[in-house]
């Protein structure tokens, strides 16, 4: 099957207050993967990091949580970015930050640097908590792209362990693909049906990779489609904001070049403000 | 192709139904076209040269379908600062630079730059652009010719020109006055006379006849010349050959200069924004509710200014007045606007020598009349209406347009308007971090139910961005549902509410229906429905300022003889029992509508998911209907909606005998079983079934009952209402029924 599998769980971790939660959630979903969790620390190694990191992890002992310590010196970037690649991290699991009064979460620059650079899967926790969220609703892109099978595919499988109940494939059909500008009635018509046409093959499209993903993964979830129309990369995100998805599945973006910082595409609008928790897939 | 005949034939049939309200329309055209050039400074016969230009070149090319053009009363600022910079030849390179720029701007399908001023600014110019035609003009029509430095001083002078009325010496002066303030006196009249017969004719025409005919009993009966002084008579109305013969050679000299392409810009910038205001307007105005194409229409009229600045034209532009005399004397398409400029070729042609014997202070009343009705007092008291702010942002275009000059005006406008926004919002990087960001979603809902459409905003919506809103409103058939959600969005301001508007009437005449909802919890400062609206944390002190909504909501009430109360209400004990708001914590409800005798009760909540989930909070439209027996608890759900998660509580379908339809198509789930299933009698089932799919729950001693977890709009609000009191009227027969049995 054309999906990843996430047998090694990384986790950059700095002590803040939001160190607890962070740790909570990376050790739920090792155990849920059944996956190894490796806990890097940029920073010296001490006794009291050790006891702290130790203690936490404790107390998930009887779920038989399979976990190691990692301290590396150096730029935090670099270094998480060089553990990805020589542990085999398969997930790397990184907190966003709560902007001030408003409700809106965005990554720090470090987390975002590392989101573009990754060679791994990345999940972006807007909230970390202590205690569990279920997750109910995953929303995942069906773009048409090469990456979206593999990416549906997933979506599946972080579903099925994670428990899901319903998964939402969207969509998204850019104004450049219906191609007929709106000026009067006519055109209005005349676009209104080309809309209809598109929806429809995308939809089709959508479902034969659904109908690939294996029975075992997909018995429990309910899964419908949505086409949305309007701006890759964005709609998307408000539109699992807007149907309160516990889960935003993407395709990694195909390039990350200079010019991605001043035009904004795709990926970058969810990095701007992340709508819920995100799954970059890679 | 095979369509094409057809359509043919049906435009050679509409253009015999075209050709009165073309002549009507002439009527109006031919004195306004004079007047206006001569306010403009330009020979008076530039007026008819571009309304006759506009007429055919628009009629052909253009892409809207009952609009007339021709010179337009916006304008006439900008042309006098054009005529007197750049002598009339320069004036007319201008005319011709701006109508080229008009169809680049068509090509490029910026059409629609004034969506990006904001509503009071453009009410501001407009208003100024009326006080700079009212000054100049009003001297001329009190037979008081004077020259002044600024706009201002025009103004002031007035009070002066009136006092001088009462001092003539010189009778042809005074006549000069008397004819001015008869005609102005007919200006204003006009419409409080209901005589069919007198109605006939429009009031501008009535004044060339009436000084028309004046003037040929001094010359006929009296046998005495015209006693009005003949400077303060019509002049330069040439023949049709002299017309030709003395064709400007515009003068591109200043092709280089600031000060041309200064010109250029305003006259292009008014034009197109005078233009959209008119074709919007008109298209509401339309019987067959056709859709402008609007790019098409700048295109055509650009087009129509260059052939106008060659012959020695004015900018040709869509005007209002005009249009509207067309559709209400029965124009139908384009062939209205094509014989509007027939018939005045005809006046000219037949009549050119009996236009010298208008005086110009009659002319003159119905610019003064014009430039009245674009800076009435009413107009400031509207803006002073929404909200102190548009006042302030009116007010400061105004006076800098009049001081200033137009483009520094309303850029001015721009610029207040941004600035109260962020003091406003007391936050000023806002604006700016989201402004380049999408911020609307939309999508169809339901994908069975055709039509139905939903939009999101978030952020804020305000004249920077509404664009974005407004291409993806104008992408939906008018014939379409539409809920358009602001409960994501934390400033709307005054452009968005006033055309979201003007689409709201759109959708209603062509058969739709567009819907705001989660606006009703906005604070704002006026009572006006298109207030500026933003998220305020104080309480609301103005309580009584509905948002459209809200106002509907109070209608329906008195509809369905309920009570509505529109304030937050934290007291929800009623709720606490449902199982659905078990993992959630109320915040409040509002907008209840209420039946005080039987407990029946619609809200809208807002409520979030559990104290640690950082989700934002969601708001809903329900309804609570108290029961006067006690009934088994349940939940009755649409199979395959398991989102909302009961089934995590461990309980299972319930399946009832017989009906595998409403098994299949229900999910039905509840502790006592057996109570449950005496509870679902045939007729019951029988009503779920044969009606829309709600979530329905019971708390043994009343219903809640909802559609979606979102605000509903007014159409599913109503559709819910019929639903809830049907519900009612069913277990009623049934506990009836059962009492029965009982006994």
């Amino acid at each position: 099957m054309n999906t990843a599998c996430f047998t090694t769980i990384g986790i950059g971790v700095a002590f803040s207050p939001n160190l607890k939660a962070n740790l909570y959630e990376a050790a739920r979903l090792a155990i849920a993967f059944k996956a190894r969790l490796l806990v890097i620390h940029v920073g010296n190694q001490t006794t009291e990091k050790d006891k702290i990191l130790k203690e936490i992890l404790t107390h998930f002992s009887q779920e038989q949580l399979d976990y190691k310590i990692i301290y590396e010196l150096g730029d935090p970037v670099a270094v998480i970015l060089h553990s990805i690649i020589t542990k085999k991290i398969d997930l790397l699991v990184l907190g966003a930050l709560k902007r001030e009064k408003l409700v809106t979460f965005y990554l720090g620059s470090i987390a975002r640097k590392i989101t573009r650079k990754a060679s791994c899967a990345v999940l972006l926790l807007i909230k970390p908590s202590v205690n569990r969220v279920p997750c109910k609703h995953i929303v995942v892109n069906g773009l048409h792209s090469p990456k979206t099978e593999k990416t549906i595919h997933t979506s599946f499988y972080v579903g099925h362990y994670l428990g899901a109940k319903k998964l939402t494939v969207a969509e998204e059909i850019s104004q450049q693909k219906v191609q007929v500008k709106v000026n009067d009635d006519k055109s209005l018509r005349k676009a209104t049906i080309v809309k209809e046409r598109l929806r429809l093959r995308e939809d089709s499209r959508v479902k034969k990779i659904v109908e690939d993903v294996p029975a075992s993964f997909k018995h429990k979830i309910k899964v419908t489609t949505q086409s949305i129309f309007g701006r890759s990369g964005y709609s998307i995100g408000h539109y699992a904001q807007f149907v309160r998805a516990d889960l935003l599945v993407m395709n990694a973006s195909d390039t990350a070049s200079f010019w991605d910082r001043f035009f904004t595409h795709d990926l970058e609008y969810i990095l701007i403000e992340l709508p819920t928790d995100v799954l970059i897939v890679r | 192709m095979k369509q094409k005949e057809p359509k043919i034939q049906a435009f050679f049939k509409s253009i015999s139904k075209n050709i009165f309200p073309g002549f009507v329309v002439s009527l109006i055209a031919l004195p306004l076209g004079l007047g206006l050039a001569m306010a403009s400074e330009a020979p008076p016969i530039a007026g008819i040269i571009t309304a006759i230009i506009g007429g055919t070149v628009v009629a052909i090319f253009g892409g809207s379908h009952i609009t007339i053009t021709g010179p337009g009363n916006g304008l006439v600022g900008v042309m006098l600062v054009a005529v007197t910079t750049l002598t009339h030849n320069g004036a007319y390179a201008a005319v011709i630079c701006s109508g080229g720029l008009l169809l680049l701007l068509g090509f490029l399908r910026l059409g629609r730059i004034s969506d990006f001023f904001p509503a009071s600014a453009i009410q501001g110019m407009l208003a100024a652009i009326g006080l700079i035609i009212l000054g100049k003009q009003f001297h001329i029509m009190l037979g008081n010719k004077i020259k002044c430095d600024s706009n201002i001083d025009y103004l002031l002078e007035i009070p002066n020109s009136i006092i001088n009325v009462f001092h003539m010496q010189d009778t042809g002066l005074l006549y000069a006055a008397l004819a001015g303030i008869l005609s102005l006196c007919i200006m204003i009249f006009y419409p409080k006379i209901r005589n069919k017969y007198f109605q006939l004719i429009p009031a501008p025409m009535w004044i060339v006849l009436i000084s028309i005919a004046v003037s040929y009993y001094f010359e006929l009966v009296l046998e005495q010349p015209h006693p009005i002084h003949t400077e303060y008579m019509l002049s330069g109305i040439p023949a049709v050959s002299q017309i030709i013969a003395d064709m400007p050679t515009p003068d591109f000299s200043h092709l280089t200069g600031f000060l041309f392409w200064d010109n250029v810009i305003a006259l292009t910038l008014i034009a197109s924004i005078e233009s959209l205001l008119s074709i919007k307007a008109v298209d509401k105005l339309d019987p067959q509710k056709r859709r402008s194409n609007i790019n098409k229409d700048i295109k055509a009229l650009g087009l129509a200014t260059v052939v106008s600045g060659f012959l020695g034209g004015l900018n040709v532009v869509t005007v209002i007045a005009r249009s509207s005399v067309n559709v209400n004397n029965g124009g139908t398409n384009r062939a209205a606007n094509f014989f509007h400029a027939l018939f005045l070729i005809i006046f000219i042609w037949l009549f050119g020598t009996q236009l010298t014997r208008i005086p110009l202070p009659a002319l003159m009343a119905i610019l003064v009349f014009t430039g009245y009705k674009l800076a009435a007092p009413v107009k400031i008291k509207e803006t002073l209406l929404i909200g102190w702010e548009q006042f302030v942002i009116f007010m400061v275009t105004l006076v800098a347009t009049l001081t200033i000059g137009l483009i520094s005006g309303i850029l001015l406008g721009v610029l207040v308007t941004l600035i109260m926004h962020m003091v406003i919002k007391r936050n000023h990087k806002y604006f700016f971090r989201f402004l380049l960001v999408p911020n609307v979603l939309m999508f169809k809902e339901d994908e069975k139910e055709e039509h139905s459409y939903f939009i999101s905003v978030k952020h804020y919506c305000t004249f920077l961005n509404f664009y974005k809103l407004k291409n993806k409103l104008e992408a939906i058939p008018e014939t379409s549902d539409v809920v358009l959600d602001f409960s994501m969005c934390s400033f709307v301001d005054h452009t968005t509410m006033d055309s979201l508007n003007n689409f709201q009437e759109l959708f209603d005449k062509k058969g739709g229906n567009l819907d705001m909802v989660g606006l009703d919890n906005y604070g704002s400062d006026s009572a006006h429905p298109f207030a500026l609206r933003r998220v305020i944390n104080v309480p609301n002190v103005l309580q009584n300022n509905f948002t459209k909504r809200q106002a509907k909501l109070k209608e329906i009430a008195t509809q369905f003889s309920l009570e509505y109360f529109a304030a937050k209400r934290k007291e929800v004990s009623f709720l606490e029992n449902f199982k659905y708001f078990r993992t959630k914590n109320i915040n409040c409800i509002y907008n209840q509508l209420y039946n005080s005798k039987t407990g029946f009760l619609l809200f809208d909540i807002s409520y979030s998911e559990g104290e640690f989930i950082a989700k934002e909070g969601i708001k809903s439209t329900m309804i609570y209907i108290p029961l006067e027996n006690e009934i088994p608890k349940f939940v009755l759900e649409k199979e395959g909606f398991l989102e909302r998660l009961y089934s995590v509580t461990g309980s299972k379908d319930i399946d009832i005998e017989d009906h595998t339809d409403f098994s299949k198509r229900f999910y039905l789930t509840g502790k006592n079983k057996d109570m449950i299933k005496e509870f679902f009698t045939d007729e019951l089932i029988l009503f779920f079934e044969s009606n829309p799919y709600y979530h329905i729950e019971s708390d043994k001693h009343g219903l809640l009952i909802f559609n979606r977890e979102r605000l509903a709009g007014i159409k599913e609000l109503k559709a819910m209402l019929d639903f809830g009191k049907r519900l009612k009227v069913k277990l009623k027969e049934i506990h009836k029924f059962e009492f029965v049995l009982q006994h």
